[in-house]
């Protein structure tokens, strides 16, 4: 008996000892580090590597054509004789450009636009989330295809398809947070005070929603280079000798039922790293950038 | 003069929470309300600093009667009642330093930040607690900074809403002495809304009861 009373009472402490809460945010600290080191790792690749090799993606070397993995090639070669490896990167840059504008913009567009619907409430909110409904509504993919093809072979046109269907999420939780946030005593503090609504927009609404919007836009970053992947696939995208993910993974398709591989396997793995990276970056930051658990634990 | 005359207001359609009640508070009065929790209390304090608006019943200020509530009513009359609200940490904005939560009044009306050294000093609160989080100081200390933010712009009302609630004896004993202060001061019609009958007896000029 004694010596179960004892092993409750061990057992008590070290629960104590190492509180649930302070275990996971170890973790997701080291998430976040690497996430932060992964994505550092490639963007450093995808900008200095290209550089270094020779690579002219507008020239066909049938002599070097679809080579397996070697010393001399890395990642082998694509199937118009082109260094994979930097090849590769060369995409991941342009891949990752395009996803870092795509976010960026339909960050900005849809918190401003969430903010704004949540701030004002009553009708001019129901009709600006019909609004975000009627966006939703269309596929995206869809609605991507017909902003692209009324531009064919244009970065912008391609930036612009991903973030006029993807800033509509980014709207909605903000908008979210946003009226949550407007019921809060200290809001009702500052009306009392004389504070005006753009003011309380902008003091007080706006520097609480950065931190999901940044969430948003760190989760953002992997869909948008998924997207431009998806359109270039179908041939939508970025013109083909400006290698994107999307474009070496359209050319692999032949190439890999020829036996080759490594055209798939290696851009896909740069692509899956990248994915994986940016999200372990947004569970890292929300940790840091949401300090309301931490003065709501002291309620 | 500050009078709410017939109010009847509720939060969901068809419950009423206040349902005809009268008020008045005269400048450099201090008028307690008592009652059990839920009766209404802090309902009647929010219509009464114009943050919800009455279904029926007609708030007057100063002769005026208020047409516009929250937004809807002009700066110059909002800030003329400054409130305090029960739970310091709900009230303060948590990303911001007390320096900034009682500089906020004066600079959303056009007044220069420095005010702010002395209505700290009112209220006790010494230099370095300023540039403190909410988080990093405590409820009493809180609510003094909160209190601070109420009594910037000089308001001609004041409605504390269970403002001691939070808060030990100590700091119950100096934020009752600053508003009373302040009363007779700049002649301050207070309203001190609490479930404590006892620090209303000492607190208060008259009583009124809720529920």
């Amino acid at each position: 008996m004694a010596d179960l009373v004892g092993a409750w009472h061990s057992a008590a402490r070290s629960r104590a000892g190492t509180p649930r809460g302070r275990h996971i945010g170890g973790r997701a600290r080291l998430r976040g580090l690497l996430g932060v080191g992964g994505l550092l790792v490639l963007i450093a690749a995808a900008v200095l590597l290209p550089s270094l090799g020779e690579l002219d993606q507008s020239k066909v070397n049938y002599g070097t054509r679809l080579l397996a993995p070697s010393t001399a090639h890395p990642f082998g070669t694509d199937a118009n004789g082109a260094d994979l490896l930097l090849r590769s990167f060369a995409g991941l840059r342009v891949s990752l450009l395009v996803a870092a504008l795509c976010a960026a913009i339909s960050t900005v567009l849809g918190s401003l636009f969430g903010a704004i619907s949540g701030a004002l409430g009553g009708w001019p909110d129901r009709l600006l989330m019909r609004l975000v409904d009627t966006v939703n509504a269309v596929p995206h993919l869809l609605l991507g295809i017909v902003i692209v093809a009324l531009f064919r072979g244009n970065l912008w046109a391609v930036v612009a398809s991903i973030a006029l269907t993807h800033w509509t999420t980014v709207a909605r939780i903000v908008r979210a947070e946003v009226l949550s946030l407007r019921e809060r005593p200290f809001i009702d503090a500052a009306i009392s005070g004389g504070s005006s609504r753009a003011r309380i927009l902008r003091r007080h609404l706006l520097p609480a929603i950065v931190g999901q919007a940044a969430i948003s836009a760190v989760l953002l970053l992997p869909h948008a280079v998924w997207h431009e992947t998806a359109l270039s696939f179908l041939g939508l995208g970025l013109p083909p000798h400006l290698a994107s993910i999307g474009n070496i993974l359209t050319e692999a398709r032949r190439a890999v039922l020829l036996g080759s591989w490594w055209v798939v396997v290696f851009p896909s793995v740069l692509l899956v790293l990248t994915t994986l990276a940016t999200s372990g970056l947004a569970a890292g930051w929300r940790d840091r950038l949401v300090p309301r658990r931490r003065s709501e634990l002291a309620l | 003069m500050l009078s709410a005359e017939g109010i009847v207001v509720g939060y969901r359609k068809g419950v009423p929470v206040l349902d005809g009640v009268d008020l008045h508070i005269t400048p450099g009065e201090t008028v307690g309300l008592a009652g059990p929790s839920g009766c209404g209390k802090s309902t009647l304090a929010k219509v009464l600093c114009l943050l919800l608006r009455p279904w029926k019943g007609r708030l007057r200020m100063d002769g005026e009667v208020i047409t516009g509530f929250r937004h809807d009513a002009p700066a110059a009359l909002r800030t003329r009642v400054g409130v305090v609200f029960q739970q310091p940490r709900l009230a303060v904005d948590p990303r911001l330093t007390l320096r900034e939560i009682v500089a906020e009044p004066l600079l959303a009306n056009g007044f220069p930040a420095s005010g702010v050294i002395g209505l700290a000093n009112r209220v006790g609160l010494t230099g370095e607690l300023l540039e403190r989080r909410p988080h990093e100081v405590s409820d009493g200390q809180l609510q003094r900074a909160c209190l601070a933010r109420a009594l910037a712009l000089r308001p001609r009302y004041l409605v504390c809403d269970e403002m001691t609630a939070m808060v030990d004896a100590s700091s119950t004993a100096g934020l009752v002495r600053v508003v009373r202060e302040q009363a007779s001061d700049l002649e301050t019609g207070v309203l001190a809304i609490s479930h404590d009958d006892a620090l209303l007896d000492v607190w208060a000029d008259r009583v009124e009861r809720l529920g």
